[in-house]
């Protein structure tokens, strides 16, 4: 099993859900989040005076699926999400040692 | 003593008590979420202690028998002798209500300094310093300029508070950026206002107030009065302009907070000139005050002194400009006065002098009051403090629970 980290541009996040619940990824965690890459931040002027906001806001949806699952995922999430401007957002895959129902106490894939 | 002007004054009174919440919410939102309670406490609790300090003491100090053109007698102590009859110098309307409307403007004036000393003073020199200030500075002021002092025999022009409020109280701001010093991380992380839409409402509140404020003082339901309300709005109208103007051409794109800041200048600078000028000088006014007003809160950036949120930017450029302009543009037409384009360059002359003492005594005597106040309880809060959020380390509670 692996979990899929995605971060986002906030107004993607429809088209990347859609996307994921039509690829049987049954169910997923979304945050709000701030950070930088590349893009860096953005400049705010109040009363004349610049501010540089370094954190820009972004959505980062975490999903944990089985091996098979991953590469399909990725490109589908890679197509939905992508606007090929810089601050697209990144995708870390990392994987997971074991999954827990809480409910019935089923585990591995079939608690995913 | 006249109905119609005791019912007027009445009204008046109430829109100008409106105006210090309406200044809690503009300043409010100016500072970040951790500042915005005792950022609003700054200007709430001097309804309570100001409004009682001014019934106490402070309205005799300035309205009681002239000593000297310095200060007034204690005749109106604990108001003795203030009652449903009119004075002997205010004549259409109950003594009692003269106070009240004057015990308004007391209670706004020391909360405009607050602006200045914004997101890290503590709460108790904030309440001593302005119970001392109010005696000491506001008391005087209000005598010299309103209640028979020497400004007045000057002839100073001051129709409802350029000098007594505004200048006075950015000077006031001045000294306590310059003792206070500077807020932590200034100048390293970015101090953005937590909520604007706060911000503009309370620029709302107070120009709706601020008809209380200007028309009120005329004292009377009359021509004056309707003459005030109309310079009042267009000056404020016209600043609106200029200010959004102003920062479109300099950083290339028109701010709310612009539109809002560009009001309360237009509104400052017409405050001394409103019973004196024309509505097209009016407008003339607020057109060169919001721009002028706009370059005096980036001085601030030039001198490297933290007035958080632009007291001496707006106040006090706005207030000196509006007080050498009612010099410029005064009218027989509206009033009794006149000014340089009537011929009568020496009013321009007699503002100057009156702008000057002011800045000289309010800054002198505020820094003074500020100095007292460190040595006796201490002006700043603790780094850890300020860092904290000034609502949980002074007032244990926060404005929102997110």
């Amino acid at each position: 099993m692996k979990k899929l980290e995605i971060i986002i541009r906030p107004f993607k996040l429809d088209e990347v859900k859609e996307t994921l619940a039509g690829l049987d990824v049954k169910g997923m965690t979304v945050t709000e989040v701030k950070g930088f890459g590349r893009q860096r931040g953005h400049k705010e002027v109040y009363r004349g005076a610049e501010y540089q906001v370094d954190f820009m806001p972004k959505v980062k949806i975490e999903v944990v699926v089985d091996d098979a699952q991953v590469k399909p995922l990725v490109d589908a999430v890679v197509k939905a999400a992508r606007t090929g401007k810089v601050g697209d957002g990144k995708i870390f895959i990392s994987p997971v040692e074991d999954v827990l129902r809480i409910r019935t106490g089923e585990t591995g894939v079939e608690a995913i | 003593m006249n109905a119609a002007d005791t019912a007027f004054i009445l009204v008046c009174s109430a829109l100008v008590m409106f105006m210090t919440p309406g200044l809690a919410l503009f300043y409010g939102g100016l500072v970040r979420a951790r500042n915005v309670l005792s950022t609003t406490m700054h200007s709430f609790i001097l309804l309570g202690v100001a409004s009682v300090v001014w019934a106490v003491i402070g309205y005799t100090l300035a309205f009681g028998p002239d000593i000297g053109g310095v200060i007034g007698g204690l005749d109106f102590a604990f108001l003795n002798g203030v009652g449903m009859e009119p004075s002997e110098s205010v004549t259409n309307i109950p003594h009692l209500l003269f106070m009240v409307f004057q015990c308004m403007f007391a209670v706004i004036t020391p909360a405009l300094i607050s602006g200045a000393y914004a997101e890290r003073i503590r709460f108790r020199a904030m309440l001593l310093f302005s119970v001392l200030w109010l005696l000491v500075v506001y008391a005087p002021m209000a005598h010299w300029v309103w209640g028979g002092g020497w400004m007045f025999g000057l002839g100073a022009l001051d129709f409802a508070g350029g000098a007594v409020v505004h200048m006075s109280s950015a000077a006031a701001a001045l000294a306590a950026a310059h003792v206070l010093g500077r807020r932590h991380g200034y100048g390293r992380e970015p101090f953005v206002p937590h909520n604007l839409p706060t911000t503009v409402l309370g620029a709302g509140i107070l120009w709706f107030g601020w008809f209380g404020f200007n028309a009120g003082s005329a004292l009377a339901a009359n021509g004056l009065a309707a003459n005030a309300f109309v310079t009042t709005h267009l000056c404020a109208a016209a600043a609106v302009i200029s200010w959004v103007a102003a920062e479109w051409l300099h950083t290339g794109k028109p701010t709310t907070l612009g539109a809002a800041s560009g009001a309360v200048a237009g509104l400052v600078v017409i405050t001394p000139a409103a019973g004196f000028v024309a509505p097209m000088p009016a407008i003339i006014m607020g057109l060169i005050g919001g721009a002028l007003c706009y370059g005096g809160v980036l001085m601030k950036h030039v001198f490297k002194y933290d007035d958080a949120l632009d007291v001496v930017g707006v106040h006090g450029v706005g207030g000196t400009f509006g007080a050498l302009a009612t010099g410029i543009f005064a009218t027989s037409a509206v009033n009794t006065a006149t000014g340089l384009l009537e011929g009568n360059p020496s009013q321009l002359w007699i503002q100057f002098i009156s702008v000057v003492a002011t800045w000289l005594f309010c800054y002198v005597a505020s820094r003074i009051l500020f100095h007292v106040v460190d040595a006796l309880v201490g002006l700043r809060a603790d780094t850890e403090s300020e860092v904290a959020g000034l609502d949980v380390s002074e007032h244990n509670e926060t404005g929102y629970q997110l």
